[in-house]
């Protein structure tokens, strides 16, 4: 592969919306045994980019501790591997987040010291698969400055994301931040491909400006004097954002096709590996319609939902539509409808927690109640 | 470099022929057990957890899948940069090529290995005995003894003695004698096949030994000399549980403990974790229909029938309407729609064809092995293929590509063996 990957995950923008918590979205567990970055963090590997920088800037403790080891995703190298770039202060640059551009500036000597071609940049926390060797070759094809991967919204609100007008041939004509009234159903994935050099030269203009953000002031700005092209992806495509789309993708998972998709047909998403024993259902469990996962212990009844690894759930105890994530205890007679617990919490014996789809109730990491 | 204090040497070159078909083309060690292990993942995750990190494995038969599992020993945190796993395999010395020939000889023979590494001690292990044991514990019994060689002894009922090697011991647990199943056991001390040894001193003896015995065993020639030499040999007993999972129906057996609500070997412990090598972990399935029920189920299997007290494995796939019970459903195999399996083991990758029934009708002891199959349990092969609406009875073994003219009207009788060798192309 003839690029490099800068994967954003972690500015102050990337935690939910709807609570205050304390690890980054890219972080936050899906689909029963993985974390939301381990989608990103394969497609690159998959796709053969070996040189994978993670940049993250806040809430990064469970996210460092999820990359500590790059040999899940084959990026322990000599050459190359993983990059892990943590916020720092200099003297010259005493200031928090300022922007996505401005992020990879400060780790401008990365792109410096690579010498592929090209660099994709995507997002930690989408949940999809994806071939980059095809965006890059549709890249090169049209012979674009930048190429940006889009999708169609079907149900999702095209006003959350940045909204791309295209002409005949796919290349930018408009593009406008979370727009109030929206031209088009036409979402830009906030995936890039973009030569190296153009990248490094473009962050540095922008810094000289005092301009921070990479799609105000690179999407947008230039938009008609780069030739910028959209590229259409159409498979499954999520992006975490609420407490809610936390809830959606992960009960999108109970769904053959999307299980079939990231579980059975290669390549693989690959995770920081756990080693949990199996699975075990005693005598008086029921299970309908879940994920279980490693290490889970269960005795009571689970409707339609998704455990995650090392859940426990007691004796008439009965589970339903609810996400139940790693490490969590559920003790004997509870009730728990539409609810996430978070890893680790404790839900005492004969407790009732009913929340809506809509609503889901969510209980922190840790809670005990 | 560093020098290493132990190292341990691990026998994983032995067939397992009580296993039957189950080590047709892989050594024990490589076996799968409890779902997602291989038994050799207890020993080397015994070994990283009681820290030590130099480990040679001793492959010689069917090794492939041994060596695929074992890698650069990723799993288990022994991919270092001195150190490690190393798979010693036998090899061509001048003017000679040398099979192993006893457990002893394969020490013997990598002595070069062991010497590379300069230690005090050498813990010998044999890899394929399922339990959880912390051996620095055993290094610290035989430091404080000041041993020459320390053997792990477990005590087993006095009346099934006779099928183990039987330590004798005086004062102190100071091993006096070694019986080799013995007809009249002195006592119910069996050698756990786990062996700490002074290096210098084992060193002495395998090149003593050597000159007389040119297969050489520990439990035949080495601690007979030892003792006979009047080395300080101590038994360390052990009181936990430990498996040799030897025959089908042993190992069978072992399995399902695992799915008891208490089971007597815990999988589940945070600090004594078992590793293996799983690069694929998606999670487990059960589906809208499924019932399962005090079974264990590994990652990336899927039911959507019926699982009554059985072990699946990674992958697995049970489809809608078929009933396994009292079964182990090995890595990657495909159960599909209305088979009804009744205590059986089917291996690796197989595929069950539809309303195939396995486990019926009379306890009839294979004709061909009935050594080996005799316990009513059916045995399926890795790889292979049943076709749809075939029947097989009890201690039935298949093994290959099988197609309907294979069958007797869709019948494979108790008893009956259908072994197709040769691969498929």
């Amino acid at each position: 592969m003839r690029a490099v990957g800068i994967i954003l995950a972690g500015g102050s923008n990337e935690n939910l919306t709807d609570i205050s918590s304390n690890r980054t979205i890219s972080a936050f567990p899906v689909g029963g045994s993985y974390r939301t970055i381990d989608f990103t963090m394969s497609n690159m590997t998959n796709s053969g980019v070996n040189k994978v920088a993670v940049i993250t800037q806040y809430s990064s403790r469970a996210l460092l501790d999820h990359l500590s080891s790059a040999k899940w995703w084959d990026l322990g190298r000599k050459q190359g591997g993983l990059f892990v770039f943590s916020p720092y202060i200099t003297n010259d640059n005493p200031f928090g987040y300022r922007g996505t551009a401005d992020l990879i500036y400060r780790n401008i000597s990365f792109l410096k010291r690579s010498n592929e071609p090209f660099v994709i940049i995507a997002s930690g926390k989408h949940v999809y698969k994806i071939d980059y060797n095809d965006v890059l070759k549709y890249h090169q094809e049209k012979q674009a400055d930048i190429t940006i991967i889009y999708k169609e919204a079907n149900y999702e609100k095209a006003s959350n994301y940045g909204v791309m007008v295209l002409d005949e041939d796919k290349r930018l004509i408009e593009f406008e931040e979370k727009p109030l009234e929206p031209q088009t159903s036409t979402i830009s994935l906030g995936v890039y491909i973009i030569q190296r050099t153009l990248l490094i030269k473009l962050l540095e203009d922008l810094f000289a400006e005092n301009r921070y953000d990479f799609v105000n002031d690179i999407i947008i700005r230039y938009r008609k004097k780069l030739k910028i092209y959209g590229y259409p992806f159409e498979g499954y495509w999520r992006s975490i954002r609420s407490i809610k789309s936390l809830y959606d993708v992960n009960m999108d998972f109970l769904k053959k096709e999307v299980r079939d998709l990231f579980f059975r047909q290669y390549p693989y998403i690959a995770t920081k590996v756990k080693d949990e024993p199996p699975a075990k259902f005693n005598m008086n469990s029921s299970t309908k319609n879940c994920i279980v996962g490693g290490g889970s212990i269960l005795n009571g009844y689970v409707e339609d939902s998704v455990l995650f690894r090392k859940v426990f759930t007691g004796s008439y105890s009965f589970i339903k539509n609810s996400v139940v994530m790693d490490g969590s205890y559920i003790g004997n007679n509870c009730y728990l409808e539409n609810v996430i617990l978070d890893k680790e919490v404790v839900v005492s014996d004969g407790r009732k927690l009913i929340g809506s789809k809509e609503k889901p109730i969510f209980l922190e990491k840790g809670s005990v109640i | 470099m560093r020098r290493r204090e132990i190292i341990s040497m691990i026998l994983a070159g032995g067939h397992g022929t009580r296993l039957g078909i189950l080590t047709k083309y892989i050594a024990k060690p490589a076996v799968t057990f409890g779902g997602k292990y291989r038994i050799i993942d207890f020993v080397l995750s015994n070994c990283i957890n009681s820290d030590i990190d130099t480990v040679g494995v001793l492959t010689q038969y069917e090794p492939l899948k041994l060596n695929q599992h074992i890698g650069i020993g990723i799993p288990w945190d022994l991919d270092r940069k001195t150190g490690g796993v190393t798979i010693l395999p036998p090899y061509i010395k001048e003017g000679m090529g040398a099979w192993y020939s006893g457990t002893a000889n394969a020490i013997y023979q990598n002595i070069k290995f062991i010497d590379a590494y300069n230690p005090e001690y050498v813990l010998i292990l044999s890899g394929d005995h399922i339990y959880k044991m912390d051996y620095s514990k055993m290094l610290e019994y035989h430091k404080q003894k000041s041993a020459d060689a320390t053997i792990a002894v477990l005590e087993v009922p006095l009346e099934e003695a006779h099928h183990f090697g039987i330590m004798n011991t005086g004062a102190e647990d100071r091993i006096v004698e070694f019986e080799e199943k013995p007809k009249e056991p002195k006592s119910n001390l069996a050698s756990m096949g786990i062996y700490i040894f002074n290096w210098n001193k084992l060193k002495q003896v395998l090149i003593e030994d050597n000159e007389y015995n040119k297969d050489s065993d520990f439990g035949k020639h080495i601690i007979p000399r030892m003792i006979n030499n009047e080395d300080k040999l101590y038994a360390y007993r052990f009181d936990s549980y430990w498996k040799d999972v030897g025959t089908i129906e042993s190992y069978w057996q072992a399995n399902m403990e695992l799915i008891e609500t208490l089971p007597s070997f815990n999988l589940y412990e945070e600090f004594w974790k078992f590793y293996t090598n799983l690069d694929h972990q998606p999670p487990q399935y059960v589906g809208e229909a499924a019932d399962v029920k005090r079974s264990i189920m590994s990652e990336g299997s899927e039911v959507y029938g019926n699982v009554y007290s059985s072990v699946l494995g990674p992958g697995v796939i049970i489809e809608e309407g078929a009933t396994v019970r009292d079964s182990i459903i090995m890595a990657g195999t495909i159960i599909q729609e209305g088979c009804v399996l009744d205590r059986c083991i089917v291996s690796e990758n197989c595929v069950i064809g539809k309303n195939v029934i396995i486990g019926e009708g009379e306890n009839i002891a294979n004709i061909e092995k009935p050594d080996i199959y005799y316990t009513g349990i059916s045995v399926i092969g890795e790889q292979t293929i049943i076709p749809d609406n075939v029947w097989i009875g009890k201690n039935c073994v298949v093994f290959g590509t099988t197609r309907l003219s294979d069958y007797n009207d869709r019948i494979l009788e108790s008893g009956q063996s259908l072994i197709l060798e040769g691969v498929e192309s």
